[in-house]
């Protein structure tokens, strides 16, 4: 395999995700975790601007990062109790690591099985964004899922104020 | 027609080839270039925004303001950044160094990255990338990871507190601020910035007023300036989220506030008042970047103004503000635009040419009926509310009245 | 690509231009730490308990329907960039969906989650 800037990139924001997501599962402290877990994320970003997806990149930042994260940070802080954890309290951590590098090593092998090459990244149309709009309320494409997406999140936005009230 | 950043950078290009350059490389070398200049001079533009801002505060309120350093006190900022440096970067006891220290630098970057996408000339642009609306939303959004970052790392209550209540504006504003984002996205049928500026012949704010004011005032909530200036409070949680800050970390968070402060009005110049649109631009375009600059100090004045006028709210009417009208007022104004846009398509004849000025007015005459409509609207319900919560107080207060009055009544018998 | 590489560069000298004088500041300053200096600057009173006190919930919530509106964007953003060659079905789909958003907040609006006290 040749290095070109683009596998370089690559290697970097694989060592962003991958490293932001050992922070989040070895942090002590609660914040720190959803701190590397924006890191985490930025890695996912910078990967699909590789991809040459870089609307999903930019929903990657904004929903991720700018919502979610920031939704997760607050959480942490509103729960006083789980603020002042430091020290594990999950002693069946051995367990869970053992069945975790068992389900990597099986996920290696099957992704491994299936790779024949880097292939070259399909054309991505000019107007992509705008083929998408059109799919999501055309009913011969994506109609149905389109409205139902708004019903749900009608749905979860109730569901999270009974929850959050009660 | 080529324009001067053109013939710069071919003529560097072509240096650097001379120089043993491959082309990729020679790319990437102008590129880094590119990337130092614009940065910098989103840094150094404070140096006289600073000033500029303090100038004009002070003659809003009857002030001479700085007049020391240098003809008309224009080297202020520049003592006061000396100042800065030779301070001591103090980290209170316990608090967290990492964030505390990356916090300013998150801050600054988010706005710095702003500018990537603000088309200068037609051919001036850091990238045009074809998500450049949605690129620009989401870059600023990471500046809410920085304040929260500060505000719990400092390891003080007020710190934490303000990073709250900021936190809670900033992204409740976000919303408005990207419905009405939507509407010359919408108008213009792409998010690529230059072709946003392209498509304004006639400037967005004149066909859909009411969303450039939403847009605006949303983006000036974002910046946390007057009268959205719960950020800092200074009356009520001391200085917020950077309370702990000192020296040159503090001095980013100023800066970063600042380099907002002028990004939003160079993307309301971008979005609404067409950018480095003014006439004699096809036949010069190094010209756009006059216009384009003067229409962004326009608007900085315009901010500066409302920030020396404009008291500061409370948060609890800011957030209703935001939630209970700015948010249901864009909603409606999209849904109608777009009906009213789609069925005057097929009922008016020519409706979409653009090929001149005459031929776009009726698509601009319709559009701007709709929001005038609209804000008609939104201002006599607005009136209906108050005038039902005068009524109510006066009827509160009319049962206390025999009180008072009866003094004089038993006086008068 | 190309126009990316740009952004990737602005990234790394974006962060470089605040961390250069930040460091400096560090290394040139004055760095005298006392007690009374890195303590706490809570008005001048001396703090009283853990910094990291419960806040309320309303914070959670408003995060909450903030997030509910930030997805919306994914599916309104490409609609509004097709718009120009939408029929007028297509449209009115998309005004379904952004109704759909606006009985959300008028749920939350209703239930008074929107109330900050």
């Amino acid at each position: 395999m040749t290095i070109t800037p683009v596998t370089i990139a690559f290697a970097v924001l694989a060592i962003f995700t991958l490293g932001g997501g050992l922070g989040v599962v070895s942090s002590r402290n609660m914040v720190h975790a959803a701190l590397y877990l924006v890191l985490a994320l930025f890695g996912v970003a910078g990967l699909y601007v590789l991809l040459e997806a870089p609307f999903l990149a930019a929903i990657q930042v904004l929903v991720y990062m700018g919502a979610i994260a920031v939704l997760i940070t607050i959480t942490i802080m509103v729960t006083r109790r789980i603020m002042g954890i430091t020290e594990s309290v999950n002693r069946q951590w051995p367990l869970a690591a053992g069945i975790a590098a068992l389900v990597a090593v099986t996920l290696g092998f099957v992704v491994l099985g299936l790779f024949n090459g880097l292939l070259p990244v399909a054309d991505v149309p000019p107007d992509n964004i705008e083929q998408l709009g059109a799919a999501f309320v055309s009913h011969q494409a994506y109609l149905l899922p389109f409205e139902v997406a708004s019903v749900l999140l009608l749905a979860a936005m109730i569901g999270a104020i009974v929850v959050a009230r009660d | 027609m080529a324009d001067i950043f053109t013939t710069i950078g071919s003529w560097l290009t072509g240096l650097f080839e001379g120089l043993g350059a491959s082309p990729a490389l020679a790319a990437t070398i102008l590129m880094v270039l590119g990337a130092a200049v614009l940065a910098s001079a989103v840094l150094f533009i404070l140096v006289f925004n600073i000033w500029f801002e303090r100038k004009v505060m002070a003659r809003f309120q009857d002030r001479i303001g700085p007049n020391r350093v240098g003809p008309w006190g224009i080297f202020q900022t520049v003592a006061d950044l000396a100042k800065l440096f030779s301070k001591e970067i103090i980290i209170p006891g316990g608090a967290d160094m990492m964030p505390f220290m990356m916090a300013p630098v998150i801050a600054v970057m988010s706005v710095i990255l702003i500018w990537a996408v603000v088309p200068f000339t037609p051919n001036l642009i850091g990238t045009d990338v074809n998500i450049g609306a949605l690129y620009f939303v989401a870059v600023s959004s990471l500046g809410v990871m920085a304040i929260l970052m500060a505000g719990w790392s400092s390891n003080n209550k007020y710190a934490l507190l303000g990073a709250f209540r900021a936190v809670a504006m900033l992204v409740s504003y976000e919303v408005p601020l990207v419905l009405t984002l939507m509407i010359p996205v919408l108008l213009t049928g792409s998010m690529r910035m230059n072709e946003i500026v392209a498509a304004q012949r006639i400037a967005y704010l004149f066909m859909m007023p009411l969303a450039g004011a939403i847009f605006w005032i949303a983006s000036v909530a974002e910046v946390g300036r007057q009268p959205f200036d719960v950020l800092e409070g200074e009356s009520e949680i001391v200085a917020g989220y950077h309370i702990e800050y000192s020296g040159f970390a503090f001095a980013m968070f100023y800066a970063a506030e600042w380099a907002h402060g002028f990004a939003i009005c160079a993307l309301m110049a971008v979005l609404f008042l067409g950018g480095w649109r003014g006439p004699g631009v096809e036949q010069i375009p190094t010209l756009g970047i006059v216009y384009f600059l003067l229409k962004t100090f326009l608007l900085y004045f315009f901010q500066v103004w409302t920030r020396a006028i404009l008291p500061r709210i409370r948060i609890d009417h800011i957030m209703y503000f935001c939630w209970k009208f700015l948010v249901p007022l864009s909603l409606v104004l999209v849904v109608v635009t777009v009906l009213v846009d789609k069925t005057a398509r097929s009922l008016i004849p020519g409706y979409m040419l653009t090929g001149s000025l005459i031929e776009m007015l009726p698509r601009a005459a319709v559009l701007l009926i709709v929001n005038v409509a609209v804000a008609l609207l939104a201002i006599a319900w607005v009136a209906w509310l108050g005038r039902r919560e005068r009524e109510r107080a006066e009827a509160a207060s009319v049962s206390i009245a025999p009180i008072e009055s009866g003094a004089t009544a038993q006086q008068a018998r | 690509m190309k126009e990316w590489t740009f952004i990737a560069i602005l990234l790394i000298v974006s962060a470089m231009l605040p961390t250069v004088p930040i460091m400096g500041g560090r290394l040139l300053g004055p760095r005298k730490p006392n007690e009374q200096k890195s303590s706490t600057y809570e008005c001048g009173v001396e703090t009283v308990g853990d910094t990291w006190v419960q806040f309320k919930v309303q914070y959670y919530i408003f995060a909450l329907v903030f997030l509910v509106f930030d997805i919306e964007l994914v599916f309104l953003y490409p609609w509004a960039v097709a718009y120009n060659r939408l029929p007028l079905f297509g449209v009115i789909a998309g005004v379904v969906f952004i109704i759909t958003l606006a009985e959300a907040l008028i749920y939350a609006w209703r239930k008074g989650a929107l109330e900050w006290l």
